[in-house]
């Protein structure tokens, strides 16, 4: 069947089948970024954001993306280069493969709640597992990045 | 996934003339668990186009549409100000925020999975379901039937109230499922109390609380007794979570800690 | 120093962060064949038949592989270097299946859906034979799990397949016995560590595809790529000059990706096909079908004399490495000889036993490899006999552990398989890292504990050592070439995994250099197109890969200098270069390094600078660390807050002080996550329940709450600009730091991991009685 999505702000029409989940389809049509860690929605490896919420799209039927809006990393490079500089200045980059996802949902944390606590912050990004940087490094480039935001809006 | 087809229901009806046709024709809810829970189907049924996805807050109640998403719930005002917050608490530590923004308080509820965070709450909230066909149920009632294939949940409704609650969720890390997750809340003294995860499905330990209810102060005797009250009448077992003795320690533990606390 | 030891940025992160295609999987050829594997539901099983028919006779399978597509060749999938301590008791597909997840056969079709609906209408039938799920109960059991007389070992690693034992190794110095006899304090316990799954984030994947010169190229992520040319050649008798391995950006590897896992069958289907073909593990299979940590068991007896100072160790070993012999026997040995010097003063030591074959998932490479069984179980020990002397155990250690300049016999005499190399202790900064942490800490306000009402607040300790790479085996090369307009580039075999190696490298040659680090372009990790590297393990990168790029460095500066005299027309030694500007001492000739780059590509004498140099460590510095951990414990749950985890490393100078405690921060939480959260289920039949992420617990960003981690001053004057390794040490000091913590506040003393509140509470119980 076919369904129409904005994808990183460009409609597209997509060919899925029913029981398809969106990482596949994303991954299909060179969605590079979007990338399978799991399998079942528990280490944030494949998170896009659906109409600027972040979700599974391993666990996201695809079908439900029918004139919804999808962005990918593609859709926020910007952001992504500011998080990646915060990222470089306290060593929290290693492996990299999370980190696309990291980027959208840091994105949509900054979106909702620019003025995050710490505790917040964790929370909103629990689902989103790292197994290389011990997440404190993380942590501090996440706050400055929020931090940034804060100044200039 | 095998699925030959898949269906925006226009309305409830054509939704429950699907799954009336063929077993194998399923509702969906935000399909945040059919990647592991469901291998084949006929045809996916989905209720997103239907308008229920909203929170009304009524004179003595506040409706939830079924299709309203965990996280639009756990950031609601108005749930946040019934019985302590216990919903807004119990769902912000259900996985990662990405699948609370795909899973919906019906797909919640209809999945009925024995180690749900929700259900506790849900149990000592003065909670009504309202299905398309069986009508208005309580939770309570809800949770002693057998699992409900063949009907809609259209919405929920919660009772406002001045209680005070208590959540509490164990888990190995952040982000496991409970080993033992309980609700209490407390209206004039009167305590309502659920344990779920024991690892069997929550349930109302009414005997503590009718022991609790009938006392006209409480002090340490006594509500270590409740505690022991509620182990022995709560079923509990052991699984790869947590053994059934130390599902004994914690649930006395927290038990104890949280009538502490609405009671304070 | 310019450029090491400076905050620099990685080279790559903005690039990564930004989704560039980096990783494997981003690189398959659109139109890949697709592999899926069938995989055993027994624990052991002889396959009498396979009924494929019905898969083959599907509309869009290719083809199904089976044992009899292969020839019988044995080989080992531990990707070490030739000749392997591994024994070769592994083949492509074999008509026995040892484990539960053993690959069958394999599946090839043009989409996933496809080939699964393929393995569901395979039938196999299996001879379902008695496995061996107790290691305890492995050595002459009935069963023989390698019977195949195609299975051997590659020089003398103890390998007695007839009685499960896949290796074994016996050292000892002194009289154990007798000095134990002697000693005014002994104690004796036993310990038990479980098989840690690695969880990169990234599930292993291969694809590959022929070239337009007929060669095969094999896209992995892989840890070592030179490694996986070699042993593909062997195993599938394809001529080594006719693969290339190229490693993309690895997805974090920890040792998991050391091995060969999907590499085999990809690489078959695409040279028997001609087509491209892809096989990507699911998490499952990353858990179940890959590797784990060797669960082990340790039997331990220390001695003191009245004094305190420690005089006898004793280590008996099993070691449980699964179905197949991968890092059997240095992961064992390691256990002992990067562990047991750190107590360099004893009479008598002995470190013994055997690494035994079960029909469990096998075990293999996992940073820490062995140390941290060892750690633990020596750690915890000496907390215990310190226990018992009712004595600090900061005092303890002061009094007992390595100092700088010392040595132990154990380096001589213990390597990695084979016998060690001795040396010296030139950098052991151990008193200065004890002595930091004890403050960072708090440890006179905290220690052993402090009544907090509902909870007790308290802290434990422990200290480790590692090697920087296997002295004498490892080998690095790196290969420097300057470009016009004066910029370089640097191919180096060593393999980038996420460790950060590429920029370390890159640093270590702009510093030699002279220059910035976006002068250096580096490229790693390509068998056609960069020089040999063991690859990524043992701790070996920036030391031995460093060397390598050092020393490359410092040739190509040479020769540039060379070149310099000679368009100046002056002898070398008038020649001086700032890294921007060549000069002419006490005159004004002068060169800018573009000009100079331009002239010499273009003008006169042309010719390309390039040098290429390889290191073999005549030694294997050890960095050491002391680890220090605060928890707060619920009186009446036992549950636990990690509160901090102080480390203070010394490993040497840090090339990358950012990365170096990137290394050090996340290997505390692994490590951490091996001492409390991952707890490996298995079903009675043998099968792995905890295989995916929702049942197998890594710790998350709620789980910690603060990570001190400080590096002494510290100069070896064997590694590159001072530096020593840092990938692994940080992994070792978690388990028995915790467990010493718990004794510390509640008196009882946990032996298995992983720690968890339920056994705290059991343990509590039992000592009751």
């Amino acid at each position: 069947m076919k369904i129409n999505l904005k994808i990183n702000g460009i409609s597209k029409i997509l060919e899925v089948e029913p029981g398809e989940f969106l990482l596949d389809v994303l991954r299909r049509n060179n969605y590079l970024s979007v990338r399978r860690g799991c399998d079942n929605s528990s280490c944030g490896v494949c998170t896009v954001l659906f109409d600027n919420k972040p979700v599974p799209s391993c666990s996201l039927l695809a079908v439900k993306a029918n004139n919804h809006e999808i962005t990918t990393v593609e859709g926020i490079q910007e952001e992504a280069n500011k998080l990646a500089k915060c990222f470089g200045e306290y060593g929290a980059d290693q492996c990299g493969f999370c980190n696309p996802s990291m980027a959208l949902t840091v994105y949509a944390l900054k979106q909702e709640n620019k003025n995050a606590t710490d505790e917040e912050i964790k929370e909103y990004l629990v689902g989103n597992l790292c197994r290389c940087t011990g997440y404190v490094s993380q942590h501090k480039a996440i706050k400055k990045y929020l931090g940034e935001k804060n100044e200039s809006s | 996934m095998e699925v030959n087809k898949f269906v925006e229901a226009k309305s409830i009806s054509e939704a429950y003339d699907l799954i009336k046709a063929d077993r194998l024709n399923k509702v969906i809810g935000g399909g945040a668990w059919l990647k592991i829970s469901m291998k084949k189907a006929k045809t996916l049924i989905s209720l997103d186009n239907l308008g229920l996805d909203y929170i009304k807050e009524e004179l003595d109640y506040i409706e939830v549409g079924a299709q309203t998403s965990l996280r639009k719930l756990e950031t609601n005002k108005s749930i946040k100000s019934l019985s302590s917050g216990i919903l807004s608490k119990a769902i912000n530590h259900i996985m990662g925020i990405t699948i609370r923004n795909i899973a919906t308080i019906g797909g919640s509820i209809m999945g009925k999975f024995a180690f749900s965070d929700l259900y506790p709450v849900l149990l000592v909230m003065n909670v009504k379901l309202t299905f398309f066909k069986l009508g208005e149920i309580s939770f309570e009632e809800y949770i002693d039937i057998p699992r409900v294939n063949d009907d809609i949940l259209v919405n929920i409704k919660f009772k406002k109230n001045d209680s005070l609650g208590y959540f509490k969720k164990v888990s190995k890390t952040a982000l496991d499922f409970a080993m033992i997750n309980m609700a209490i809340t407390t209206t004039n003294n009167n305590f309502k109390i659920a344990i779920g995860s024991k690892p069997s499905i929550a349930q109302l330990s009414k005997s503590t609380m009718k022991f609790l209810n009938s006392q006209d102060k409480l002090d340490d005797e006594k509500i270590e007794k409740a505690c022991d009250l509620a182990v022995e009448e709560s079923n509990i077992n052991s699984n790869v979570r947590a053994s059934k003795e130390y599902r004994e320690v914690l649930i006395k533990t927290y038990l104890k800690r949280g009538i502490k606390q609405v009671i304070k | 120093m310019k450029v090491v030891n400076k905050k620099v940025g990685s080279v790559d992160g903005v690039g990564i962060m930004k989704g560039r295609k980096a990783f494997t999987d981003d690189y398959a050829d659109k139109d890949s064949l697709i592999i899926k594997v069938k995989r055993s539901p027994h624990a052991f099983a002889r396959i009498k038949n396979i009924d494929d028919s019905k898969a083959k006779a599907l509309d869009g399978i290719e083809m199904v592989l089976t044992y009899k597509d292969f020839k019988r060749i044995s080989f080992t999938r531990a990707g070490q270097g030739y000749p392997e301590p591994s024994p070769h008791d592994k083949f492509v597909l074999d008509k026995y299946v040892r484990y539960i997840g053993d690959e069958v056969c394999a599946v090839v079709g043009s989409t996933e859906e496809i080939c699964l609906k393929a393995l569901s209408l395979i039938e196999v039938d299996y001879e379902v034979l008695e496995p061996v799920l107790d290691f305890e109960k492995a050595i002459d059991n009935k069963t023989i799990i390698h019977d195949e007389p195609e299975a051997k070992e590659m020089f003398d690693i103890g390998f007695k397949p007839k009685k499960n034992i896949a290796a074994s190794y016996h050292m000892h110095i002194g009289d154990v016995e007798k000095t134990l006899s002697e000693c005014e304090y002994t104690i004796k316990e036993t310990f038990y560590t479980q098989a840690q799954s690695h969880v990169m984030l990234e599930p292993h994947a291969v694809n590959t595809h022929i070239d337009y010169q007929e060669r095969l190229v094999i896209y992995s992520s892989t840890q070592t790529p030179f490694h996986i040319r070699r042993i593909i050649a062997q195993a599938l008798e394809i001529p080594m000059s006719k693969i290339r391995v190229i490693k993309p950006r690895v997805g974090g590897g920890f040792g998991g990706k050391q091995a060969i896992h999907g590499e085999m069958l990809a690489a078959y289907v695409t040279y028997k096909t001609g087509k491209p073909a892809k096989l990507v593990y699911t998490r499952k299979e990353v858990f179940e079908s890959s590797y784990s940590r060797h669960p082990m068991k340790f039997e331990m007896a220390l001695g003191a004399d009245k004094f305190g100072k420690l005089k006898v160790i004793d280590c008996k070993v099993l070691s449980d490495t699964g179905a197949y012999g991968e890092h059997a026997l240095t992961v064992f040995m390691v256990a002992g000889s990067k562990v047991l010097p750190l107590y360099n003063k004893v009479d008598s030591v002995r470190f013994s036993g055997d690494v035994v074959y079960t029909n469990h998932t096998p075990a293999g490479a996992f940073r820490g490899y062995g140390a941290i069984q060892g750690n633990f179980a020596l750690e915890s020990a000496v907390d215990i006999l310190c226990h018992k002397m009712d004595m600090d155990p900061i005092k303890f250690r002061n009094l007992n552990m390595m100092k700088e300049g010392e040595t132990s016999p154990i380096f001589a005499i213990m390597g990695e398989g084979t016998e060690g190399t001795p040396m010296n202790m030139d950098t052991c900064k151990l008193q200065e890292c004890v002595e930091d942490g004890k403050a960072l800490i708090d440890w006179d306000n905290k220690y052993p504990y402090k009544d907090m009402g509902d909870k007790i607040k308290t802290v434990g300790m422990a200290i480790a050592m590692q090697g920087s790479g296997i002295p004498l085996i490892d080998m690095g090369s790196a290969t420097i070439k300057l470009n016009d307009d004066g910029f370089y580039n640097l191919m180096v075999g060593a393999t980038e995994i996420g460790q950060g190696s590429d920029t370390v490298l890159s640093q270590i040659a702009a510093e030699e250099l002279n220059t910035t680090i976006d002068k250096v372009i580096i490229y790693s990790s390509d068998t056609d197109l960069t020089p040999f590297d063991v690859g990524a393990y043992a701790s070996s990168t920036t030391f031995v890969s460093g060397n390598a790029v050092y020393k490359a460095a410092k040739a190509l500066k040479t020769e540039m200098l060379n070149e310099a005299a000679r368009i100046f027309k002056v002898d070398i030694k008038q020649v001086e270069f700032d890294g921007e500007i060549f000069k002419v001492k006490n005159s004004d000739k002068k060169m800018t390094l573009r000009d100079f780059s331009n002239e010499i590509t273009y003008s006169e004498e042309q010719k390309q600078l390039q040098v290429t140099s390889s290191y073999v460590g005549p030694k294997s510095p050890p960095p050491f660390m002391a680890g220090f951990i605060e928890i707060d414990i619920d009186k009446e749950t036992a549950e636990i807050d990690i509160i901090d985890y102080v480390s203070v490393v010394d490993c040497g100078t840090t090339i990358n002080p950012m990365l170096a405690k990137g290394q050090v921060d996340g290997a505390i939480v692994q490590g951490l996550g091996m001492a409390m959260f991952e707890d490996v289920k298995l079903a009675k039949n043998g099968k792995l329940i905890s295989s995916d992420m929702l049942n197998y617990k890594i710790p998350t960003r709620l789980d910690i709450n603060k990570l001190t981690t400080k590096f002494v001053d510290s100069y070896e004057k064997s590694g590159p600009f001072g530096a020593k390794s840092v990938g692994e040490i940080g992994i070792d000091t978690p388990p028995a730091a915790l467990a010493n913590a718990i004794e510390n506040a509640l008196g009882v003393r946990m032996t298995s991991l992983p720690i968890t509140p339920e056994k705290i509470l059991q343990k509590l119980k039992e000592n009751e009685k």
